[in-house]
């Protein structure tokens, strides 16, 4: 059987020896998709090609001085501020998409308020964030710097991901199963809790995750609400450096360069794991 | 008993939802309150137009900082903006299905990387190669709009790709059958029928790079000066706060408070020409 | 005088036989009308006729398709194939852009960038749609304005814009209003005297009206082929006959 051959040669030289303006547009298409990719790819590789050689198991003691400058302390300050951040958000993030999927009336004015502002929650830079966080925890409650003030500060950042993410979560279900479900007398609480939110856990659980690569990832929002201390917090009002703050702290005294390399392939290592469970989930959600 | 869960429940999703209000109230009410006495003090001109700032003097004025985050966020665009669109275009109309599994994770991730960890790599990577062969520090408008343009990529091309996907298929076919090669039928027919989607991807972009702090105060060299070309060093408005807000007090803490407050008026700005543009898209 | 010689032409979908060994030959100057029931293969063979059917993943013919004598599958320049050959599609699909622009597009494509030219151009195919005198004052606003009929004449004159031989017709009225439709009828058979046309309908008096020969498909054959005339009043497969008779489809 004759198969033609798609895109030979033949056919191409053909399509493009009059016409040198289309040559040139699918040169630059393919050009801007290798640079792209190939942007990304030297990062990756240039973090961990000069960043593993300097992962020393002193740089993961419990303690913190400045001989080791361990960054583990670091990194559990980033699961104690991950934690409280979406202990914080996920609940009022997911119920507030509750009402405006399930209860709000579709237009109202109250709707479009929280959507305008939740867009503009999501527009606000994180050193705006930061500064914010300062201001009202910091200094007008008193806080100081502390994990509370950091963790506050990010909760409110990543708030409109979670709202979104659920919503569409929440919409996706099939009213059917509303329907199903008032339809053997239950109320709008339980199928809201038993039927609805069940459904939707997937779509909010990469929404969650996505978050959380926002907060590894943060650094100008808590350089200024949770601090710079590089020791494990004792309590809720101890300051904090995440990871990536930890990285900031190291770059910005200037000798800590071989440090930096190795919590860079240590955070890089992290959002590509973070990626991973997030696409995995996605796709989980696309095949359903 | 039901009937109280019930409505007790309700007026607890209504209060979640109205957190976001009160954040945004929060947030405008403490940075202007806490900004705008100072820009007062200052004064307005001499705050927004002045062209020194320098605190020990009583100096601030924040005029450079407004340019240089124009001008670095500019060259952001300039840069990323025809990359990211035709990498979007490669993506939704070249890319072979398995390459496509890798490309897409790949563009996902770059907008996952930390900024910090961008700004080292800019600092490690791009401020030698411009330094190299450009001559001066390496750290100007030029690597920062360069860091910045790759930063934004992910954004541009992921809103330009759905905004291409989204153009029904009969434009594209319709300009082939007129004799059109491929290349004329996708930028011809399809991306002006995307334009308005793109445009707000682009706007994202643009508020992406001129909020964006720790990656261009590593790259950007951070003189307080007006930059006289692209190989000058500049200061942007983020990069303002976070070198001096540590150590700050009085006025000069204020002052800090007030280029946020700036920062923030621009960001408004931007987000509401992003929504009345998406309203127009769609 | 054959303008299209198809020769023992099979097209697959991956292993799915859409088209089962076609020998057709379609005449200069005259509309040939393709019919049959819903996925008998009328469209496919149509897409065939100017490559549209590269689009589709996994799609591979066998045999021959000759236009004025030139293998289409061989080394041809497939944009210029398609310049020669137009097509109209089932839904109107004017780009978004104004009605000047959408007449322009094409002659611009290949190379024509006079405004003067480019005016020519537009004007004469919009008279030839008989469309001229309800656009002429709006030739700038947008193209998506106007009502499915006047979208689809559109397009039928972007068609004519860049001076085809043949011009391939996918259901072209299947989208529209009875009134319409016979404004299309009547230009299709008035654009005839210029150029050839090949038209897929699943409306039967359609083929009957305006059609000089018509082709009969049924699950990827071609029953049968003949004048409209003898195929509608004497058809010689009993198929034909329980089709037009409308016993199936």
């Amino acid at each position: 059987m004759k198969r033609r051959k798609r895109g030979s040669w033949e056919q191409f030289w053909l399509t493009y020896k009059h016409r040198p303006g289309s040559l040139i547009m699918r040169i630059l298409v393919v050009i801007s998709a290798i640079l792209t990719a190939g942007i990304l790819f030297s990062l990756i590789l240039y973090i961990l090609v000069n960043g593993v050689v300097h992962l020393k198991p002193e740089l993961f003691a419990w303690e913190f001085n400045t001989d080791n400058m361990s960054m583990m302390p670091a990194i559990i300050s980033t699961v104690y501020i991950t934690a409280l951040s979406l202990l914080m958000a996920v609940p009022i993030g997911i119920f507030s998409a509750i009402y405006l999927v399930e209860y709000a009336k579709r237009g109202s004015k109250l709707v479009k308020i929280i959507r305008t502002t939740t867009e503009t929650l999501q527009g606000i830079p994180s050193i705006v964030y930061g500064l914010f966080g300062y201001i009202l925890f910091v200094i007008t409650l008193g806080w100081s710097y502390s994990l509370l003030a950091g963790a506050v500060t990010l909760a409110i950042m990543i708030l409109p991901l979670i709202i979104r993410t659920t919503e569409e979560a929440l919409i996706s279900v099939p009213d059917a199963y509303r329907e199903g479900s008032f339809g053997l007398g239950a109320g709008k609480l339980r199928t809201v809790f038993k039927i609805i939110l069940p459904c939707a856990v997937p779509g909010i659980l990469a929404g969650v995750i996505l978050a959380i690569g926002r907060i590894v990832g943060e650094s100008a929002a808590l350089i200024f609400t949770a601090g710079t201390v590089a020791q494990v917090p004792g309590s809720l009002f101890d300051s904090a450096r995440t990871l990536s703050v930890h990285m900031y702290a190291l770059l910005s005294e200037g000798l800590y360069t071989n440090e930096a390399y190795a919590t860079a392939v240590v955070l890089l290592v992290l959002v590509i794991l973070i990626n991973a469970v997030s696409g995995f989930i996605a796709k989980k959600l696309a095949t359903r | 008993m039901r009937k109280y869960s019930e409505s007790i429940m309700k007026v607890v999703f209504l209060i979640a939802a109205c957190v976001s209000i009160i954040a945004v109230i929060l947030i405008c009410v403490f940075l202007f309150a806490s900004g705008v006495p100072a820009i007062k003090e200052i004064g307005i001109s001499d705050f927004l137009l002045g062209n020194s700032w320098k605190p020990n003097q009583e100096l601030y004025g924040i005029f450079p900082m407004i340019i240089g985050s124009i001008y670095v966020t500019a060259g952001s665009i300039i840069i990323g903006v025809p990359i990211g669109l035709l990498c979007a275009v490669f993506m939704a109309r070249y890319c072979p299905k398995g390459l496509y599994r890798i490309l897409k994770p790949a563009v996902d991730l770059l907008a996952g990387i930390p900024s910090i960890v961008y700004g080292f790599f800019g600092l490690m990577v791009i401020v030698p190669m411009v330094q190299g062969s450009l001559g001066g520090s390496g750290k100007c408008l030029l690597t920062a709009s360069i860091l910045l343009g790759i930063m934004i990529l992910p954004t541009i091309i992921s809103v330009s790709e759905s905004n291409i996907r989204a153009v029904p298929e009969y434009y594209y076919e319709g300009s082939l059958a007129l004799g059109a090669t491929k290349e004329r039928s996708v930028f011809r027919a399809v991306l002006p029928a995307a334009k308005m989607g793109i445009l707000a991807g682009v706007i994202l972009g643009i508020g992406r790079a001129i909020g964006e702090t720790m990656a261009v105060v590593m790259v950007c060299g951070n003189q307080a000066i007006m930059p006289e070309g692209i190989t000058s060093g500049v200061r942007t408005l983020t990069a303002n706060i976070v070198l001096e807000m540590g150590y700050a007090s009085g006025l000069h803490r204020e002052a800090l408070i007030a280029t946020a407050v700036v920062l923030f008026v621009f960001i408004l700005i931007i987000n509401l020409s992003f929504t009345a543009l998406k309203r127009r898209a769609d | 005088m054959d303008k299209y010689t198809i020769e023992n032409l099979e097209l697959f979908y991956g292993d799915f036989k859409a088209l089962k060994n076609i020998n057709l030959n379609i005449k200069e100057k005259e509309i040939t009308a393709f019919i049959g029931p819903s996925g008998c293969g009328k469209s496919t063979l149509l897409k065939t006729l100017n490559r549209m059917n590269d689009l589709v993943e996994g799609c591979r013919i066998k045999g021959k398709i000759k236009l004025d004598g030139e293998d289409i599958y061989g080394k041809i320049d497939v944009n210029h194939l398609r310049k020669r050959v137009g097509m109209v599609f089932q839904k109107p699909n004017p780009f978004p852009m104004s009605i000047f622009d959408n007449i322009a597009y094409g002659p611009r494509t290949h190379g024509i960038h006079s405004k003067s030219r480019l005016s020519e151009i537009v004007e004469k195919s919009l008279k030839d749609v008989a469309i001229w005198d309800e656009v002429k004052d709006r030739l700038n606003k947008s193209a998506l304005g106007l009502s499915g009929g006047q979208q689809q004449r559109l397009c039928i004159a972007r068609a004519l814009a860049v001076e085809p031989e043949v011009i391939l017709m996918d259901e072209p009225t299947s989208a529209l209003d009875p009134i319409s439709t016979s404004k299309i009828e009547d230009l299709t058979v008035e654009l005839k005297e210029k150029y050839t046309i090949i038209m897929v309908t699943h409306n039967m008096q359609q083929a009957a009206r305006i059609s000089d020969k018509t082709a009969f498909f049924l699950l990827g054959d071609m029953v049968e082929f003949n004048d409209t005339e003898k195929l509608f009043s004497m058809p010689e497969d009993k198929r034909t006959e329980d089709y037009i008779t409308g016993r199936f489809g």
